[in-house]
Formats: C-alpha cells, structure tokens, sequence
C-alpha cells in the first residue's frame, strides 16, 4: 500500500496540540456571531465564541471554564468529536471562504492545560463537590455519560459512586477510540481530574455479580444506567469462528493497551466488515500497523454509507480499498481464515429507516484473500443486563425508554449514552448525563 | 506606464518612497541595499551630537494576532560618530547620484552649532536637510527634538538659522504632539522652510507588562514613554497632513507625508491629502526592503487605472473634499441594504446595531436555524456600522436614497436658510 501521507508517525495525532500564537491567530478568526450556530450545533451547547474570545484575550482559565462547566469532558470532546458536522460544520465562515474556525483543536488548547496537562497552580481544582447533601446515587458504567453525570451530581452535593466491570474507566473514550484521535492515557488522565469532583469510582465491579441489581435499588436514592453498548456482534457467517475473526473493539482496545510493536500486520490482508465510523476506526488503524492491504467490505453502496464523510476521506487516505455491495457469506480458511467470500448486491428502494434495501445478486460470489478480518457490524445491545432491572423498558432494537429527564420505566432508575441513543457521540453522552444529573437532582432533593 | 519621478520641494528622486530617519537608515550600507531594492530616497538617521542608547528599545502593540500594528521607540538619534556617518553619505551619493539623500539634522539651539552641522551635512552630498524638530523622547529632555518642535517660535528660529547658510531644500518634522499641527507647520514656513514633513512619532505608552507591572519596554525594571508609529498614527497623521494642505497660511507648502505608510494604498491616500512624497519606517522594520517592489508597482499600475502620467497628477486630489463638518449637506440621506445572497448569518450588524447604534437591524431565525438580518429602514440613520463590521465583502451597502429637500448644512440650516429632510428620530418619521 502507498504511504501515509499525514505523518512519519502513523499513529501521530491527527488534530495535534496548537501552539500559543497560532491558537491566537485562529481564536482572532472568529467572528463572534450572534446566536452563534457552532454553540447550537453542539450537543452541550458550549459557548464557543465565549470561549474563543477568551483564548484571545489570554484568559486561558476562564477559557476552560466557560467550556468544561458546560461539557465536563471537553477535553476529550476537544479530540473526539466529529466538528466536521457539529461545531465547525455550523461554522458562517464556511459560507464565506470554506474555511471554518478550528475550534476542536482551539477547544483543546484551551482544557489541556487544565485538565490532562495540568501543573502548578494550573492544576488547582476547577470544579469541586458541594457539601454533602445526603443524597446518594449509584451510576453503572464508567462511560461518558455515567462521568458526565457523576460530576454534575457532586457539584450538586451528591455522593455518586461509580461502578465499573472493566479494570479502568471511560469505556469506549478509553479503549475504543482511534489512537491519533486521543490516546488511552490522556482518556484516564481526563477522567482522574474529573473524580476530583467528588465522584468515588469502583472498578473491577460488575452489577449483578458482584453487587445485586436489587441492592443497588435499594442503598441508593436514584440510580444511573450509562452501560453503554456491548460487544460487535457475530455476523452469522459459516466459518465466523476460525482464528483470524475479530470483533474490531476489542481488536482497538489490544491496540490501545499492549505493546504495539507487537501488533504489526506487515504483508497481512485485512478486511473490515461494515460501514460505520468504528470500521473506519479498524480500517484506519490496520493500514497505520503496516497492512498490506485492507478492505472495507459494506453490504450496501456509497450513498447509504454510515460513517461521515471526513471519516470515510481519512480511510482512503490511509489507502483502504472499499469494498462496497458487497455481502460477506462465509469464511474459509484451513486452520484459520485465509478467504472470506462476498456476493454482490445491489441497492433498492429506501425502507422505513430510510436506508435503501439491498438484493443479492444471484451468481456474484467472489473471495478476497484475507489473514484477518475485523467485525464492525454493529454492537449488540445489552439486552440481558437491562432486563434485570425492574420496570426498566426497552423499546424493539434493545434501547432504554426513557422519558425527556432520563427516566426509564422505574422512576428510581435513569440512563443515558449509548444504551439509550443505540451508539452516538461522546459529546451526546456526556449532554444527556448532565441533564439527567440534573432530573435527578430536581426530582429526588428539589434542586433545580 | 506612470511616471513616479518626484520633486519634493526641491529634492528629485526616482519615486515618492523614501525611508524615513530611523534605524532603516543608520548605516550606509542599508541605504544601498535600500536603493537597490528600489526606494527613491533615504533620510539618514539624524545627526547630531553622539549619544549613547538604552539597549531595550521598542515595544509593539499587537492586535487580534496581528503583530506590530503599532510600534513605539525609545532610540535616540545617531549612536555613530558623525565622521563616519558623512563619508558613508559621501559614499552613498557617489554611487547613487539619482537617488535622493535627505540629512536629518538635531543639534543643541546654538546658531553656530546649527550652521557648522548643516555645512558639513551638505559638504557631504545632502541633496536636502531636514530638521528634527520632532523627536519626542531623551532629545526632547535636552531642549531638542520636539520641544523645538512644540514652541512655533522656537521652530521659526531655528529653522531662519538653517536657511541662512543651508544651500540645498530645508524640510522640516513636525511632531504631533501639539493640539494644532498648522501652528508649527506656519512656524517653519515663515522661518523660510522649502517644506516640512509629517507626523514625527507620537508620546506613548504601549502597554504594561502584568506581570512585572513594568511599562514596556522594560530597561532594568523602569521605563519611559516613546515615540509611538507604525499602521495604527495613520488616521492621525492623515489629518494633520489634510490639514496643513487646506490652511490658507501654508497651502501649497512641500509635504513629505510619514505615518504608518505600509503599502502604495496608503502612500496614495498621503498624496491625496497633498503630500508629494511619502516616508517609511515601521513597514520595513517589519518586513525589509523588499517591500519597496510592490508600492513601486502597485502605484504606478493605479496612476495608469486612473489615466495619470504622473504622481503631481494625484497630489492634493482630495484637499478640497475635506471640510469643517458645519459645511456637510444634511439632507444626503443613505441607508444600509444587506445583500441576502452574500449574508453568512454571523449576525454581527444585528449586534452591533442593536447594543451599539440605532437599533435599526433585526434578527431572526430562519429556515436550517440561519440568522437572517434585515435593515428596518425607518429606524436606520444610515450610519455605516453595520457595512463595517460585516465580514463579507460588499454584503452591506450604504445605498443614497433619495429626497425631494434641497442640500442643506448646518450653516445654511443655522443661519435659516434650507430646510432639513425628516429624520427617523422625528416622530411622523416614514
């Protein structure tokens, strides 16, 4: 494959730190909009020239506030979010000359110094919990939304204690982001600033096993669902269980926890199984470990294609070969898989989900040569957790139902994230947490 | 293709841009790599007695990013024994017999003292002198500089002393720190000058650094105000030019016209007003030399747009349009007028207008949550504030809209005669 043409680096950040006078020439850009559309655009609705303007001024603090009072993880937001179709997208300067103000990478010039590179007195807290008010919530699952919500409660007088089943914090900030976007370490590092707060966190602690559901229910006066999704599910293929078939998260999270040295796929073929932003994570971070080649196998055509644009620009960059209409149908291999086997498809009407059905078509086999290959078909939900709990309903695809505040069926149960949306943006999770830390408050103290 | 060629009282040069007395022109060898690079003229850094200089020297005044827009010295003239300076003048003129070399020249106010510098100067090839009346820090303390400057009798003394003996053209610099800038400017016309040239730097603090709660620039933990230059004296340096060309006492009077001159659109607008040529400083201790290429170019492309042969054409073109504001017809009535196709919604005129004018702009959310703005013309006093904030280029336009009253000033409308259009703050105003 050809090189990679962004960085010697491969797995060097693709929107890297900005230095001090180049923050202020791009924070000058901004035009200062009135009922600016960046500040609708984002879910947490910061206050973008605000903060903008303060980088400007050099009131870096102030800055940091004006953006983590609104987003709690605007740092990792700052890296994580997809600006190309909130923030930046809403930008009037694309109107005037296509080039909208980086605010994502001004977001973390901002926080950064507060937050995950924080020293001297820059690393006095920002943020601490209210004195105690009695109240006590149990939040499951140490994702954005449970962070979001945790730290909107301490500020509240809460005592929020997070329970987490895997060894660290953060779920898919953690272990499921492309590295270039933002590393394992800084996700941690984000998230120990955020427990200052006042939020306990208990990992290693799975509800339901370790700690009854119904316990929970009962120690606590509300508690918090933020399980996220869970694991990509199989694809139902023949031949799925050979060695060499991976689910594409767990294959990012060896990638952000080992040694990557020892993750190289030189002269391997790979190909990535779906058409969403996470395969572009698994096609992008094959190709930055030295694949020879990699497909992007997706079972329909280019416009129903899910991940964004800029997305998709950054896997044909990296030099992935889109494999479009085309449907995976066994995978063969003597003792591991060496062939997966396409048939052809080809799109139909728009359904009711607004995405066209797709036939197959008769005859059209054909196999790729692959030595790995990476499920990025979808996460399952986690239908079997969430049925444990009392009243808590779920609609047909496995969602949480929940009212406007984040209530679910039980009025002591609230959620959040990805269990709730079936899989969105860091920067919906961490919005819907806080309102929910905010519901909470109302509907169990009288806050407001 | 237009001819720059300029005669400044006297004082030939290929073209109008000449480096104005500073550190630009403090050696012999930059003067020659000035005029290489394409400047008409040079006015050497003055002479005078040497002096010695702080080493801290200059301190900026950013804006929004942009560096220098405002630069502020506290040099003194010449640190460089006057021999030297007079054979690398002599040197200078040798090699570059049509370029023009300008001698500023500050010496303590002795008659003879004065005659002695002016003979030497020229015995070195000055083609003209000009005397820094102007210089607004360390000198200014010692009696020279700008507190000649500031006293027109001081100014006319000094500079019939000059005349008296000087051969070649006397132009002399006037300091803006005065109230009235024709005072001086009658001063050194009635002391016999062949011209003068304007604005010399202004007093300035520009800035305190927060931390050391020190002014800058900072010698040794204490500071001094400077002499402030560079983009930002433009407007102020263009009006005591405009100035000096429409008083009856010195119209018609050389100007060589400085302040904050970066680009041949402002050396043009200098011309405008009535200067013949222009001085530059801060642009070229900002950028260099080279940038001399496209003021060169860019002025004689616009002479020939605009179908002058040559730079006389230009000068004084805009002299007669400027006014006392009691002479401005009041009945011109213009309005803003928003183009929607070029609109981006950034909203800003709506801000503007709103919280800083007359309210005469409304808001509102459109289809897709775009901001749409729109003029609400009987409140509009067509003001201008929301065509200059816009970010978009020829979005807002001030349109004339147009009356059936008669021109009419406040002088015509005071002494009774002509009546005035209605106005949107008159209450049957539609």
């Amino acid at each position: 494959m050809r090189a990679l043409k962004s960085s010697l680096d491969p797995f060097a950040e693709k929107k890297p730190a900005m230095a001090r006078d180049e923050a202020l020439i791009e924070a000058n850009r901004c035009l200062n909009c009135y009922d600016a559309p960046c500040m609708r655009a984002c879910p947490t609705h910061i206050d973008v020239p605000g903060f903008i303007k303060k980088i400007a001024t050099g009131n870096l603090r102030g800055s940091a506030r004006t953006i983590l009072e609104a987003n709690i993880l605007g740092a990792s937001c700052a890296r994580v979010c997809p600006t190309e179709v909130l923030c930046e997208g809403a930008c009037v300067l694309n109107d005037l000359h296509h080039q909208p103000i980086d605010i994502g990478r001004l977001q973390r010039y901002a926080t950064d110094p507060f937050v995950v590179a924080a020293t001297g007195p820059d690393a006095r807290p920002m943020f601490t919990a209210a004195p105690k008010n009695g109240k006590r919530a149990a939040l499951i699952g140490a994702g954005p939304a449970s962070l979001s919500c945790a730290a909107e409660l301490s500020r509240r007088g809460w005592e929020a204690v997070i329970f987490e089943s895997a060894p660290q914090p953060g779920g898919l900030n953690t272990y499921g982001v492309a590295e270039y976007k933002m590393t394992y370490e800084t996700s941690l590092k984000e998230i120990e600033w955020v427990l200052e707060c006042g939020a306990e966190l208990r990992c290693d602690t799975t509800i339901g096993r370790d700690i009854a559901v119904e316990t929970l229910l009962s120690d606590y006066d509300a508690v918090f669902v933020g399980v996220g999704l869970g694991p990509v599910g199989p694809l139902g293929l023949p031949g799925e269980d050979l060695p060499g078939v991976r689910d594409v998260l767990e294959f990012i999270a060896e990638l952000k926890t080992s040694d990557r040295s020892a993750m190289s796929l030189k002269g391997q073929k790979v190909a990535i199984i779906g058409g969403g932003n996470t395969a572009i994570d698994g096609v992008t971070q094959a190709c930055r470990l030295g694949a020879e080649v990699v497909y992007m196998v997706y079972r329909r055509g280019l416009d129903d294609l899910p991940a964004y644009a800029h997305e998709l620009e950054l896997a044909r960059t990296d030099g992935a070969q889109l494999v479009l209409n085309a449907l995976p149908t066994c995978v063969t291999g003597p003792d591991r898989v060496s062939e997966l086997t396409c048939v052809r498809t080809r799109s139909g009407e728009p359904g009711s989900d607004g995405k066209r059905a797709f036939e197959v078509i008769e005859g059209s086999e054909f196999k790729l040569d692959v030595d790995l290959i990476l499920r990025a078909s979808g996460q399952e939900k986690r239908r079997g957790f969430l049925g444990t709990i009392p009243s808590l309903e779920l609609d047909r695809s496995g969602r949480v139902v929940v009212d406007g505040d984040g209530r679910t069926g039980n009025e002591k149960v609230y959620a959040a994230g990805d269990c709730v949306s079936g899989g969105q943006e860091v920067v919906n999770a961490v919005a819907d947490g806080k309102r929910c830390a905010v519901a909470i408050d109302r509907a169990f103290r009288g806050g407001n | 293709m237009a001819n720059l060629r300029t005669n400044t009282a006297g004082i030939l040069s290929p073209n109008p841009f000449w480096l104005a007395s500073a550190p630009p022109t403090n050696t012999g060898d930059q003067v020659k790599r000035a005029f290489d690079a394409g400047w008409g003229g040079a006015v050497w850094k003055t002479l005078g007695e040497p002096i010695v200089n702080t080493w801290s020297r200059y301190s900026a005044v950013d804006l929004n990013g942009v560096k220098m827009i405002g630069l502020n010295n506290i040099e003194l003239i010449t640190d460089r024994p006057l021999e030297v300076n007079l054979r690398e003048i002599t040197e200078v003129k040798k090699q570059y017999p049509n370029h023009a070399v300008i001698v500023s020249l500050m010496v303590e106010s002795k008659r003879e003292v004065w005659h002695e510098i002016v003979k030497r100067a020229e015995g070195a090839g000055a083609d003209g002198l000009e005397l820094n009346f102007g210089c607004p820090h360390g000198m200014s303390e010692r009696g020279m500089g700008a507190a000649v400057g500031q006293v027109p009798e001081y100014t006319c003394q000094i500079t019939t002393w000059v005349k008296e003996v000087a051969r070649t053209p006397v132009l002399v610099k006037l300091t803006p720190n005065i109230t009235d800038v024709r005072q001086a400017a009658r001063a050194a016309k009635s002391g016999g000058a062949d011209g003068v040239s304007l604005i010399n730097t202004i007093n300035s603090i520009t800035g305190v650094d927060l931390d050391t709660f020190t002014p800058r620039p900072a010698v040794a933990g204490k500071s001094s105000h400077g002499g402030y230059c560079g983009p930002a004296v433009k407007p102020i340096a263009l009006n005591m030019v405009a100035s000096i060309s429409a008083d009856s006492e010195t119209r018609g009077l050389p100007i060589s016209g400085i302040g904050g001159i970066s680009t041949w659109r402002d050396a043009a607008e200098f011309i405008l007003l009535g200067a013949t040529s222009v001085q530059v400083c801060t642009a070229v201790m900002h950028y260099g030399f080279r940038i001399i290429e496209d003021m060169v170019d860019g002025l004689s492309n616009y002479l020939d747009e605009k179908g002058l042969a040559v730079v006389e054409e230009l000068r004084g073109r805009s002299v007669h349009t400027v006014h006392d504001w009691k002479e401005l017809d009041l009945n011109y009535v213009v309005r803003a007028s928003i183009d929607q196709e070029k609109c981006i919604g950034c909203g800003l005129c709506y801000t503007a207008c709103n919280d800083g004018a007359h309210q005469a702009i409304g808001a509102e959310r459109g289809e897709n949550g775009r901001t749409i703005v729109r003029v609400i013309e009987d409140a509009c006093v067509g003001c201008n504030l929301c065509s200059l904030v816009c970010p978009v280029d020829d979005c807002i336009r001030m349109v004339q809209i147009p009356t059936e009253v008669a021109p009419c000033s406040w002088e015509q409308h005071q002494s009774g005669q002509g009546k005035l259009a209605p106005r949107p703050q008159d209450k049957n105003f539609h």
